[in-house]
């Protein structure tokens, strides 16, 4: 019966997604409100279906009802519960549930908290997120029906591919899709926007939020992703440069250029037509990667594997959305009209920069992931394009970008004083020098450029906090003076502040690790040693574990520094028989100056086996700095002046601001 | 500055960083690229030693052998050419002879494949699409499953 409920949840859904599409378009055209505002409830109506939907194949996992197939094929009743609910989107099916519950949740959300929007502007969004919801919605009952059933129920389920089995990669796919989908209410604005011919500075102010809260999502998403993939694959690695990966990280990309130009576009009315854009090219990449990610085309520890079929009809999805948007803003974005002037060198300017650079780079990205695809389907040759070629062409190009970040929040609007801003950035640049120094001086081996990377993280986290120490004052007014000034700086200030140290705060830890990182294999015996990084490791033997749904063979490994005992490891190589497959799981133990990571292989003669230690310098902090960054967003969303339904009272407030600069 | 010099100067920028990343990627697409081989290839193409690539196919049944260390060696085939692989290190969880795998390495100077990365999907019954598609050619994959001849061998 549930599963029947959920199934019919999702086809009404689908009625109401058309009305939702349809209804408003035709009321904003012939200008009949009635017709426009029939957007809101659908939007919600819509929201509630689908959440049944998802409900009923939740209980549908919790239960392990096994007649459905879908429950079937990824479940198991010996499995713990937290895996139960997860396996819910750790497939294909129930995971385009979800994707279709959050792009619904982002609908309701604009049509209930959007109430000071403008009419037109609401009705056209939601139109455009409800034909959005409706191709997703006939993909998911068309071909990928998560409620299909089985007869006779079989008695138990197949099991959740083990690697999956994970507090992090629990959660992780619900953070990505919030990221990846929410940037389809960026676009829906862009497209009412290029629809009704007409944007303005209050369209920013209302895109912003959204975009900032996707972006967020996305960030600790991919942070989440990169942080399973280094403990639960055991090859100590954090980014792969996977094709996958890649296709989570160009909307990632995209999204931070879009953040920061709907800045420009909210406080000096310029860049519209490049906003608009931008809005438009971040969602199709999040398409696109859904497209590469369930269509089969790829090969990647993270892919669905999926039949051709479904691959097509996201291909039809991509063709319809990202041609339609371009061909609309082809004919209407000259309508537009062209907003302020600034000089080069200007916060402006300085805005631009960044999306040149950060658009540059995704293209460059974007090249190396599609270019094997391209090629093999022109010539039929197989190639690989690896870490080796990004190092040597994304890495240039973000380079004077991280140089350049700190000088973006010190620069005025309209026309900034760049030597006074360098300046400001005295105690930053020296600072980083010392820093620069101090890593020539402690690490003699390793890559030249090392010592230089740590120079520009460091020049990233004190040029955040430059700038707060700026507009507060700091040794320049009296302490009590600075504290009242921190205390009324704007909490969009803290959140920029917060977002660029966790930028430096990940370059930290990318460049010391990719840097430093040691690394040993050896054949241990019981009682056998190896040494690494001033640790020393005896391997004591194995033993045998049950845990709840697998076995598991325990290496279990003393650790020294100095004669001193620092820790036990217990690395393991981890069977699950419902599932027939085996995972390896890390020892890791977290000392400060990095993370000593120890993988159990294959057993040799007599009791021996294979084992691989790393010592990762600093590896935490890759993962602390999009944790910085998410909390920098979400600092910046509590802001005043960008809360959603703020708008209207800000536009009132800074009107003097908004008037023509030019 | 005047509207136009303005402009100039954007799109003076804009050009320099493109033509920049355009020349990294085509620098980087010269050097960085790796082919995807199985034996077959390698025995007809003349791939030269030391040069990046993948090598894609079986592992031959009976071929996985250890040495008193660390060092593993195993064959790779594509069901008509078989290729012998050294690799030190930890090989994957679902690493298994009869099963698909992809490795990453160059060929020696004596013929032999020195890897210094082997991948295994996580998924007992999976085929990297490189892998079957190979074999599908030699035909031992055939609608997804294979055919039995190598795996039993």
């Amino acid at each position: 019966m549930i599963a029947e409920t959920g199934h019919y949840a999702l086809i009404l859904a689908l009625g109401v997604a058309i009305v939702q599409m349809v209804l408003p378009i035709i009321g904003t055209r012939f200008n009949d409100p009635r017709l426009a505002a029939v957007s809101v409830p659908a939007a919600q109506l819509q929201f509630i279906l689908v959440g049944i939907a998802f409900a009923a194949l939740t209980v549908a996992y919790i239960t392990s009802d096994f007649s459905v197939l879908n429950v079937w094929q990824n479940s198991h009743s010996a499995k713990p519960m937290i895996y139960k609910i997860s396996g819910v989107w750790g497939n294909h099916e129930g995971s385009m549930v979800l994707w279709v519950l959050i792009l619904a949740l982002f609908g309701a959300a604009v049509a209930t908290f959007g109430s000071n929007l403008p009419r037109r502007l609401r009705a056209n969004v939601l139109a455009v997120q409800g034909s959005i919801a409706v191709a997703f919605l006939l993909f998911v009952v068309m071909t990928s029906n998560p409620f299909l059933r089985v007869d006779p129920a079989p008695f138990d389920g197949n099991g959740l591919n083990p690697v999956l089995q994970d507090p992090a990669l629990a959660i992780h796919p619900p953070f990505l899709y919030v990221g990846y989908v929410g940037f389809s209410m960026a676009f829906s604005f862009a497209v009412a926007a290029l629809i009704d011919g007409r944007i303005d500075a209050a369209w920013a102010r209302w895109v912003r939020p959204w975009t900032l809260a996707a972006w967020m999502f996305l960030t600790l998403g991919i942070a989440l992703g990169s942080w399973w993939a280094y403990y639960e694959l055991g090859w100590g690695g954090f980014w792969f440069w996977d094709p996958v990966e890649n296709a989570s990280f160009m909307p990632w990309l995209a999204g931070t250029a879009l953040l920061h130009s709907a800045l420009v576009m909210e406080k000096r009315d310029a860049l519209k037509v490049w906003t608009i854009l931008l809005a438009i090219i971040t969602f199709s990449l999040s398409l696109m990667g859904a497209f590469l990610v369930r269509s089969g085309v790829l090969t990647s520890v993270h892919a669905f594997a999926v039949d051709p079929a479904r691959g097509v009809f996201i291909l039809g999805i991509m063709a319809v959305f990202i041609g339609g948007s371009f061909a609309l803003f082809a004919w209407r974005a000259p309508l537009l009209s062209q907003g302020g002037l600034f000089a080069p060198i200007s916060r402006e300017g300085a805005l631009v920069f960044n999306n040149l650079l950060l658009t540059v780079s995704c293209a460059a990205v974007f090249v190396g992931t599609l270019y094997p695809l391209a090629l093999e389907a022109v010539t039929g040759e197989k190639i690989s394009v690896g870490a080796p070629f990004f190092n040597l062409t994304f890495v240039p190009l973000v380079i004077p970008l991280l140089l350049a970040v700190p000088f973006g929040p010190l620069l005025a609007w309209k026309r900034g004083d760049l030597l006074a801003v360098a300046q400001r950035l005295t105690v930053a640049a020296v600072v980083s020098l010392f820093a620069i120094i101090f890593a020539l001086a402690t690490h003699q081996s390793g890559p030249w450029l090392a010592p230089l990377g740590i120079g520009l993280g460091i020049w990233l986290i004190v040029g955040a906090a430059t700038e707060i120490a700026t507009r507060s004052k700091l040794f320049q007014a009296s302490w009590q003076e600075s504290w009242r000034r921190m205390q009324n700086l704007p909490r969009a200030s803290y959140g920029t502040a917060l977002a660029h140290a966790g930028l430096g705060v990940m370059v930290l830890g990318l460049v010391a690790t990719t840097a430093w990182r040691s690394e040993k294999i050896e054949a241990l015996a019981p009682g056998g040693t190896v040494d690494i990084a001033g640790y020393t490791l005896t391997f004591k033997g194995v033993k045998e574990r049950q845990g709840p749904n697998y076995k598991e063979l325990v290496g279990v490994f003393d650790v020294t520094r100095n004669g001193q005992p620092v820790t036990t490891l217990i690395p393991s190589k981890r069977s699950y028989s419902v599932e027939n497959s085996a995972t390896t799981e890390a020892g890791i133990y977290n000392a400060l100056g990095g993370d000593l990571y120890l993988v159990l292989g294959d057993a040799l003669k007599d009791g021996a086996h294979t084992v691989r230690v790393y010592f990762n310098p600093l590896v935490r902090l890759i993962w602390l700095g999009p944790l910085l960054m998410f909390i920098g967003g979400g600092v910046s969303l509590t802001d005043r002046r960008l809360r959603v339904g703020a708008p209207k009272r800000a536009k009132q407030k800074s009107e003097p601001v908004m008037a023509p600069g030019k | 500055m005047t509207r136009k010099q303005r402009r100039g100067v954007l799109i003076g920028t804009c050009l320099v960083v493109l033509c920049c990343a355009v020349g990294l990627v085509l620098y980087a697409m010269r050097d960085s690229i790796v082919f995807f081989y199985s034996p077959s290839d390698i025995a007809k193409l003349d791939v030269a030693p030391g040069q990046r690539i993948r090598l894609g196919g079986l592992v031959e049944t009976g071929s996985v052998k250890r040495d008193e260390g660390t060092t593993v060696y195993f064959s790779v085939t594509d069901g008509a050419k078989v290729l012998p692989v050294t690799y030190t290190g930890v090989l994957p969880d679902l690493f298994r002879e009869g099963q698909g795998v992809v490795t990453e390495g160059a060929l020696m100077p004596d013929g032999t494949f020195k890897a210094d990365s082997v991948l295994a999907k996580h998924d007992e019954n999976y085929m990297p699409p490189e892998v079957a598609a190979k074999l599908k050619e030699t035909g031992v994959w055939r609608d997804g499953k294979l055919t039995g001849e190598v795996a039993t061998q």
